[in-house]
């Protein structure tokens, strides 16, 4: 485990490199995006194009659209204008393109969204054998696999609610691992949780990257962002306002409202 | 002053003691219980009192003076009532329900055909106890026995007309054997129904929505008497000359409708309880709408209304005995039917019948009770979110 990380560290750093000119591959293409809560335009003229293997972090105050804007991404959320083109698949009010998109898509939650009358193993085997029609046994060798790279193998026959916080959201992590998504989405995976179980899940996050995940996250870990981030997006106002490398967005912010937040929220 | 701070510090953890005497034992069960403070004490005193008025009379009735044997009415009067009792006697009389036992049971049900419904009732217990037992095993195949091969069998004994067996049309059936199949097709047909018409009314289709509302708002705006009485009544004069079905099949599917109504209202209950991120995880993995229901939100929804649906299928078993109203007999119909007998009737006889009858409802009822209360506590997975 230590070794395949230290190499796929090291992947890391000529993948980045090289990521502009050899990566071209777009994973998700979002075009004049717009939604509205009724009257309420929430998002407005949204544009994002994100590449295989892009890690990208979204921050900005509360209110400002960016949990809307990755909900969206798997239609959770229902955008009005614009185009979402999700691997190769737009989103539609086609249900079998949504679920095909979903299929590919992992998500995890701010309140992890476990199932609670499922043990662990069958929290992370549910999908694969009903979604991809693995077979049970293969399904749960496969969950055990991914729950010792979450570091919980010992919790599989667990329920949710015998855990701690920081466990249920690495039993979440691992629940999305289990269909193979190309693309993983978290929507604060640490606001809920004690300040000594976030750098468990960060660093279940961290490995995650370092393996080439395609990832956006919606966090205020901003030592998170720095570490892993290859682009910072700040939101305010239902739009994008900023969007830059780490440090250029955390040592020479360009927007005012940039400038005040991370004054805020950096002591 | 460092030096007088450290006579504070701990330098070892403290260890656990054994509760005080006064927190342990029965005397301290008692005091916390029944007499922790003046109101309580008096409370407790004002229930004994009530327990001791009520209790000795009701146990000499039932037991001490009741007439267990006999084979007419004499056995239950006193000598002024025509009758063998001493003056002013007051007991059960058991005699009555002993001798009419068979009719409680299965009402005009032919009495050289009775064994049908015996071997009935014991395929009915020993299916339904493997299945109410979680550790006993194969439970799909017994559900699949239970739900869908024991009522075509049940149907076919009961009925007859085939295989050499005298047909014994409806109208014969009665007492425990009409609450029994009307409770045991309300319950089967009302849970299902139920879920399917909860998820409609929460279906974002405005035709499927609009057609559970109608349902569950009309049935539920009337009265159950009404429902029998028009199944009863008015069909017949709908129906085109010569087509008419038979008067318990529709009993039957008035109850069920009836039953069903409440039931999606409890599911709904339990669905609106599940919370929105439940749908969401379940949305983000891909699972399709039945999937999601099905494996994800139902069980749970489920778990949390088991109390109110237990109390529909209570309410349900207890309702059938209204089925009077169209001249059908439950349990209670018959017993009542019984009063009028002229070889039976004495002062003690209502009495006695009545008792019976609440005695049978108030076992299934209480078993019912009880075991959903332990289906609750083998479901808490100690969970909420």
């Amino acid at each position: 485990m230590a070794i395949e990380n230290a190499v796929s560290a090291d992947e890391i750093k000529v993948d980045r490199a090289k990521m502009h000119i050899s990566d071209t591959d777009v994973a998700i293409d979002i075009v004049g995006m717009h939604k509205w809560y009724g009257e309420f335009n929430v998002l407005k003229d949204i544009n994002l194009r994100v590449m295989r293997g892009e890690r990208i972090v979204i921050c900005g105050p509360s209110g400002s659209g960016k949990s809307t804007m990755i909900r969206c991404i798997n239609r959770l959320e229902e955008h009005q204008k614009g185009k979402i083109i999700v691997d190769g698949k737009e989103l539609t009010n086609d249900l079998k393109k949504i679920d095909e998109v979903r299929r590919e898509v992992g998500m995890v939650f701010q309140h992890f969204n476990l199932f609670p009358h499922l043990t662990i193993l069958e929290n992370c085997t549910l999908a694969p054998i009903w979604v991809r029609k693995t077979p049970k046994k293969q399904a749960e060798e496969q969950a055990m696999h991914f729950l010792r790279r979450v570091k919980i193998p010992e919790q599989a026959n667990k329920y949710p609610g015998q855990l701690s916080g920081g466990q249920q959201q690495r039993v979440a992590i691992a629940r999305s691992l289990c269909m193979n998504p190309r693309i993983m989405l978290f929507d604060e995976p640490t606001s809920a949780l004690d300040p000594e179980m976030i750098k468990e899940v960060l660093e279940t996050m961290v490995g995650l990257a370092e393996e080439g995940m395609t990832m956006l996250c919606v966090t205020h870990e901003m030592g998170f962002a720095r570490k892993v981030a290859n682009r910072v997006i700040f939101m305010d106002q239902g739009q994008i306002v900023e969007e830059n490398t780490p440090s250029e967005f955390f040592d020479h912010p360009r927007h005012e409202r940039t400038k005040l937040f991370l004054s805020q929220i950096l002591h | 002053m460092s030096q007088n701070d450290l006579h504070y510090v701990r330098s070892e953890m403290a260890l656990p003691q054994p509760a005080p005497l006064r927190e342990r034992g029965p005397l301290a069960w008692v005091r916390k219980n029944l007499f922790a403070n003046p109101f309580d004490s008096v409370l407790t005193i004002i229930g004994m009192l009530v327990v001791a008025m009520i209790v000795p009379p009701l146990f000499n009735w039932a037991f001490v003076n009741a007439q267990w044997t006999g084979t007419d009415r004499t056995f239950c009067a006193t000598v002024a009532q025509g009758g063998i009792q001493p003056d002013g006697w007051s007991g059960a009389c058991w005699a009555f329900v002993h001798a009419k036992f068979g009719q409680f049971m299965f009402g005009r049900y032919p009495i050289e055909e009775r064994w049908r419904v015996i071997l009935v009732a014991i395929m009915f217990v020993a299916l339904l106890v493997p299945l109410l037992i979680p550790r006993v095993p194969r439970k799909g195949l017994n559900a699949l026995l239970f739900f869908v091969v024991f009522p075509i069998v049940a149907f076919t004994l009961l009925i007859g007309g085939v295989f050499g067996l005298p047909h014994v049309e409806t109208p014969l059936w009665g007492g425990l054997l009409v609450t029994l199949t009307l409770s045991f097709v309300g319950i089967v047909v009302s849970l299902p129904l139920g879920i399917i018409l909860a998820l409609g009314r929460r279906s974002k289709m405005p035709v499927v929505k609009m057609l559970s509302v109608i349902f569950i708002e009309t049935i539920r705006g009337v009265p159950l008497i009404t429902v029998l009485f028009m199944a009863s009544v008015m069909l017949p004069l709908f129906l085109p000359a010569g087509v008419s079905f038979d008067k318990f099949l529709r009993a039957l599917i008035g109850v069920s409708l009836f039953a069903s109504a409440y039931m999606a209202e409890v599911v709904r209950g339990g669905l609106q309880a599940i919370p929105k991120g439940q749908y969401e995880g379940a949305d983000s993995l891909g699972l399709g709408y039945w999937q999601k229901m099905r494996l994800v939100v139902l069980p749970q929804a489920l778990k949390l209304v088991i109390p109110g649906i237990v109390n529909t299928f209570i309410g349900m078993f207890k309702d059938t005995s209204l089925v009077y109203i169209i001249s059908m007999f439950d349990l209670l119909g018959v017993v009542r039917q019984n009063f009028s007998d002229p070889a039976w009737a004495s002062p003690q006889t209502p009495s006695s019948g009545l008792v019976f009858a609440a005695l049978v409802f108030w076992m299934f009822c209480f078993g019912m009770s009880r075991y959903s209360i332990y289906m609750e506590h083998r479901l808490d997975t100690g969970h909420k979110r």
